[in-house]
């Protein structure tokens, strides 16, 4: 079983990551780009047989609430692949 | 009246602080492993400046879980002091001892250039020798020195009186010009509610010998030791 999680800035926060990307992005010739934000995405991989899913799901939340983003400044988003 | 200088992985200013304060300050000094978590016979313990951990995830939040932070967390509570500088700054809010946090540089630089700061409070155990205006020339060295915090922290730092340093030019305006990293109303450093812990983003420690291009930094140690005395 794999945890997906993904961090992404809150709204709000300046991205200035993000926004020079989309400058390279423009650079290249892409229109209509609207905004790009840049964020982390973490593949965790629980040993087999260890957790069922729900406490996976459980124990992958509290791992990116108390490591893996910084409620100060960022979301994140779990999803659990069998 | 004794100090330590707690040293991560990747700590690299835990020699300067240590250097100030056996030199100017004058007193006992320790450096304190991050696996160690006894700080029982300090009075202040300064998170130096570097790239603990690499930076790694984000800037101070690996160093703000190991062992030692439980001990400064429990240190602070105790009403004992704490200085935070640089990627100690960034370490304290990870920890959740100073609120916001300190992100990506508005242009993305690492900027590494001397600064203005302004003393917005004397009131704080390592400003009291320093009066509200003050201009202090100070080096500041970091990438992610872009202080964020919400609507309702930063009325509440302004209203609580928390707000210690603000970037300013030679002169002591506050201006977007003299802002090096975009960081939130200019702030450069901010003090807990109960002001025994600070953060701030440049190094007074680098700013302690004329030879160095600034002694401004002296105030502020200059500063907790008075506190310090005063309690003994």
């Amino acid at each position: 079983m794999k945890a997906k999680v993904y961090v992404t800035l809150k709204l709000g926060v300046l991205d200035p990551q993000g926004k020079a990307i989309q400058h390279a992005v423009e650079l290249l010739g892409y229109e209509g780009v609207a905004d790009v934000r840049q964020g982390k995405y973490f593949e965790i991989k629980m040993a087999d047989g260890a957790l069922g899913e729900e406490d996976a799901r459980k124990a992958a939340e509290r791992m990116a609430r108390e490591v893996l983003a910084n409620p100060v400044i960022e979301d994140y988003r779990v999803e659990i692949e069998p | 009246m004794k100090f330590g200088v707690i040293v991560f992985p990747g700590s690299n200013c835990d020699h300067d602080a240590y250097h100030v304060i056996s030199k100017h300050v004058g007193q006992p000094v320790d450096f304190i492993w991050h696996r160690d978590t006894d700080l029982h016979s300090y009075d202040a313990v300064i998170i130096p400046g570097g790239f603990s951990y690499g930076d790694y995830l984000r800037a101070g939040a690996l160093a703000s879980l190991s062992p030692v932070m439980a001990s400064v967390k429990e240190f602070a509570a105790r009403g004992r002091f704490v200085l935070g500088i640089c990627n100690g700054f960034q370490i304290l809010c990870e920890a959740g001892l100073l609120p916001g946090a300190l992100i990506r540089n508005r242009d993305l630089h690492f900027v590494c250039e001397h600064t203005y700061v302004r003393v917005e409070t004397s009131a704080t155990p390592f400003t009291g020798e320093l009066k509200n205006g003050d201009v202090l020339r100070l080096p500041v060295a970091h990438a992610e020195g872009n202080y964020v915090c919400d609507d309702a922290t930063l009325d509440q730092l302004r209203r609580e009186d928390r707000i210690v340093f603000r970037y300013c030019d030679e002169r002591g305006e506050v201006t977007e010009a003299a802002n090096p990293n975009g960081a939130r109303d200019s702030i450069a450093g901010i003090c807990s509610r109960e002001r025994n812990v600070i953060g701030l983003m440049p190094h007074p420690e680098r700013a302690c010998e004329d030879l160095l291009g600034s002694s401004d930094g002296r105030g502020i140690f200059g500063s907790l030791a008075t506190t310090l005395a005063a309690l003994a």
